[in-house]
């Protein structure tokens, strides 16, 4: 095999990635990487197909296009999307944890960390016959794997309560200890489905200890999936966007933070003094109950989710043949971003460093007035020069159906700017 | 009114209390009784339809709900509240510290007591008497503890809910019954031989419902148990069909002498005592205890390695497990092989006793009586299940003592067959009063500190 592969190689690539659940496409085409011994997140507004790129690395879901390839640290690559879902653990040692929690409630901490070592423990036990009649080296590594146990128990924090069954644990130490099963595993690349969904400050903050401590201990490379953008903007040292299933950003924290496509996927394309606060609040809950929530009819439904009901019922129903349901255009709010940029005759200031009252065109308020400004129009015979293309572009942004044409505003705007040339 | 009530209540004492709620319930029994049992519609000689009126037995039923309401009322119910509020003024003194030396010792003392069973009835009411306690008691209830133990393992830890284990049972009596009369095998030989087999058919089984889960698992496995029954019927020219098989060999004492009257080696003649019936039987109750306590410990044993484990876990959550690198597959697999395995032998061991086996004795219901007890018991515990299968099937045979009954019922009064019906009343009632089971605590595998039971709000049933 070739030369063990230094840090900062990729250690999953993902190429091309679509999935499709019928007719809907919840990932098109979707293309990142993971750097090993780093901190990648994934985030995106709700319904944005997060948890379902998780599942097609993990395995829980088939993809319907693409490759996903895991490059272990003694360079033997996995290709994933070929593996059946309980041998991604096993051979391609990945391991994830799921947003709504899923531990052995009935077993206690100590049982739940055995049981992530099933692999090791049963080569140990000859496949039972052995360890049966206590031949073989099974004692050892029982004892072994009970050291282990202890040790993330330690670095989860949990020692003191490792004989309690996992379902007695408050929240924020079920996440904890869902991590620590993880990692028992001895996983190259962690995934994490939303670890600090519905902690408190001092949970989340216990939880970023445990991140921080697992890539600076253990080597092992963390891809997650976060709604919290403190954590994210904290933890992390790659962030990938998705909005529809569709990466619209890439790269460290702070450039995604001010890509002025991901302000608009996040926070929607909206008065700015409100979106500037929250932005630096960084509330997205706030935010999200203000725009966030993103249209159920174009975005995937509930049941996109493997958790919406058994895995059986969720694999293998993306059908080829079914009809094509694409997000309808203007549902996405990158897209809308994009779009207006695009709009023909964008100033990058006013001319003569003073705008035109907008307002005076009948149909737009201060508000849209200032929007208007955000995208290079200042001047009435801007308006007056859209073109059919400009005022589809404008109404689906400004998300006034059929109101600029109906309202006449670039008539209005032609004869504002020919009353202010005379 | 709140000002009246308090009073009120001070001055009703419980038989007072007691007396009127006896009268209610006397009204209503009355009311509820009164066509049902007063009066009966019959025919006279001349076939003409006329009303028989049976006031004095519905008085002594009126009667008798009266008295028993009146009795809950003035003894239990003050008896029951007096019993909790001692307890809850005694439990924060006796921590768990305070166990006895039985309770400690328990199970060591209850297996010992199994070994000297024999000896004791013997010594009770001699060599003759001893068959019915040893056969009827003994051996049914043990092999119905080792059934439900090896249902134990697909049902309580893996929590693949079962309707057809009987089937397993049915291959394991089939397997020694056709070899041993056959070609004339030994039964020691012929245990693993059974065991082997219905672990075969078990992962016959296991193949086409993995994908299922719940009811849809419960009605395949249902269908499993039929389609072996309905085989054996069918399929006369090797099971000799509904006549079954007979004069199957009986087990041999390895060779070393046997329970064969005609045989030469003969135990009453190898030992020169007197011929009786009651060794043979003796011999099967110890076979049976050796195979129970096997699956017991086995059990035990497997819990403790990597695949219980991964039976309890795919129990708790199917897809943790496979998020974790299980190969739920052959973990299911493994359960209903190893499940089905301990049926086998048992429906080998159940042959031999026998000497004779037929389909009627692997109907549904027996794998409903298997599953009952599991249940009962508290899925996953293997001292409940023990306790479950004295209670029931125990509980059964002793109707069968109960002559007394006739006395009171009249002589045409049989009182097993009203077995099914104590049964589901006691099924009822034990799930009311303790819905886990017996034992619906679970005890850990491994521990750091203190093992200690996990409550069974916290386990699951599994989702089939």
């Amino acid at each position: 095999m070739n030369a063990a592969p230094a840090m900062n190689d990729p250690i999953l690539s993902v190429e091309h990635l679509s999935m499709k659940f019928g007719g809907l496409v919840a990932i098109g085409d979707l293309s990142f990487e993971a750097r090993r011994g780093e901190i990648t997140a994934l985030i995106g507004p709700n319904g944005a197909g997060k948890t379902t790129v998780f599942n097609c690395i993990t395995g829980f879901y088939k993809p319907s296009e693409g490759m996903i390839t895991l490059t272990r640290r003694d360079g033997s690559q996995h290709l994933l999307e070929r593996l059946p879902d309980f041998q991604i653990p096993a051979k391609a040692k990945v391991a994830r944890t799921f947003q709504n929690i899923r531990l052995f409630s009935g077993m206690t901490l100590l049982e739940n960390l055995l049981v992530a070592q099933h692999n090791k423990l049963m080569a140990a036990s000859g496949y039972t016959l052995l360890g049966l009649f206590g031949i073989g080296g099974y004692h050892k590594a029982s004892a072994e794997s009970i050291e282990l146990a202890k040790y993330w128990l330690d670095k989860a924090d949990l020692t003191s309560r490792a004989d309690d069954p996992a379902g007695d644990l408050p929240y924020g130490a079920q996440r904890r200890l869902e991590i620590a099963r993880a990692m028992c595993t001895g996983p190259e690349l962690l995934c994490l489905d939303e670890p600090a969904a519905g902690l408190n400050p001092r949970e989340s903050n216990a939880l970023n200890e445990l991140l921080q401590g697992i890539k600076a201990t253990s080597g092992t490379s963390i891809l997650l999936i976060e709604h919290d953008m403190s954590v994210v903007m904290q933890i992390s040292d790659h962030v990938v966007v998705l909005e529809y299933g569709r990466k619209i950003s890439d790269g460290d924290p702070t450039s995604v933070k001010s890509d002025p496509r991901v302000i608009a996927a996040y926070l929607g394309v909206d008065d700015t003094e409100v979106t500037d606060v929250l932005a630096e609040v960084g509330d997205v809950h706030v935010i999200e109950q203000l725009d966030g929530e993103p249209d159920r009819a174009h975005g995937p439904t509930d049941s996109a989710s493997m958790m919406a009901g058994p895995v059986s019922d969720t694999i293998g129903h993306s059908d080829d043949k079914g009809e094509l349901v694409l997000v309808e255009d203007g549902a996405s709010k990158a897209g809308q971003y994009d779009r207006l940029s695009a709009l023909a005759n964008a100033l990058a200031a006013p001319k003569g460093g003073t705008p035109d009252k907008l307002t005076l065109i009948k149909g737009i308020g201060p508000v849209n007035e200032r929007k208007l400004h955000e995208h290079g129009i200042f001047h009435f015979e801007q308006i007056a020069a859209w073109s059919e293309a400009d005022i589809e572009a404008a109404e689906a942004y400004l998300e006034f159906d059929g109101r600029i044409s109906r309202e006449n505003w670039v008539g209005q705007a032609k004869a504002l700017a020919a009353g202010g040339e005379r | 009114m709140t000002a009246i009530s308090p009073d009120h209540i001070e001055r009703t004492t419980p038989a007072q209390r007691a007396l009127r709620e006896a009268l209610y319930a006397g009204v209503i029994s009355f009311g509820l009784f009164v066509l049902l049992i007063g009066l009966k519609s019959d025919q006279n000689i001349r076939n003409e339809l006329i009303l028989v009126q049976r006031w004095g037995l519905l008085a002594i039923v009126v009667a008798l709900v009266m008295a028993g309401r009146f009795a809950t009322v003035a003894y239990l119910q003050p008896y029951f509240a007096a019993r909790k509020a001692e307890k809850a003024k005694a439990a924060p003194v006796s921590a768990d510290a305070e166990k006895t030396f039985f309770w400690k010792h328990w199970t060591k003392i209850a297996i010992a007591a199994l070994f000297l069973y024999p000896v004791v009835i013997y010594q009770l009411v001699g060599l003759q008497g001893s068959l019915k306690w040893v056969d009827n008691f003994g051996i049914q209830i043990l092999i119905y503890v080792m059934l439900a133990w090896g249902l134990n393992i697909v049902v309580g830890l893996a929590g693949l809910l079962d309707l057809g284990y009987v089937a397993f049972y049915a291959v394991g009596a089939y397997s020694y019954a056709l070899l041993a009369s056959e070609f004339g095998w030994s039964f020691w030989i012929l245990l693993p031989a059974a065991g082997l087999m219905a672990a075969f058919w078990g992962v016959i089984l296991g193949f086409p419902v993995l994908r299922l889960r719940g009811d849809y698992l419960a009605i395949v496995t249902l269908a499993f148990g039929e389609i072996i029954r309905l085989v054996l019927i069918n399929w006369r020219e090797v099971t000799n069909g509904t006549t079954g098989i007979s004069g199957i060999p009986k087990v041999t004492f390895f060779g070393l002498f046997d329970f064969d009257v005609s045989s030469p080696f003969y135990i009453a003649k190898v030992f020169d005592i007197p011929q009786s019936g009651v060794y043979y039987k003796i011999f099967l109750y110890y076979l049976i205890l050796l195979l129970a306590l096997l699956t017991a410990f086995v059990t035990i044993r497997l819990r403790r390695l990597p695949v219980g484990r991964a039976w309890e876990a795919l129990r708790e959550d199917e897809i943790a497990c496979r998020s974790l690198g299980i190969n739920t597959t052959n973990t299911k697999l493994t359960a209903f092989a190893i499940g089905a395995m301990f049926g086998g032998f048992a429906g080998a061991f159940f042959a031999a006793r026998q000497g004779f086996v037929s389909p009627e004795s692997f109907v549904f219901l027996e794998s409903a009586i298997i599953l009952a007890i599991v249940v009962l018991g508290g899925m996953g515990s293997l001292t409940g299940i023990a306790i479950a299968a004295l209670v029931m099937i125990g509980g059964t045979e002793i109707l069968r003592e109960l002559h007394f009954l006739k006395a009171v019922f009249g002589q045409d009064f049989t009182p097993e067959l009203y077995r099914m019906l104590l049964f589901g009343m006691a099924m009822v009632i034990v799930m009311l009063w303790k819905p886990r089971g017996f034992v619906g605590s679970r005890e850990p595998t491994a521990f750091l500190h203190k093992s200690k039971a996990v409550s069974s709000s916290f386990t699951k049933e599994g989702h089939g």
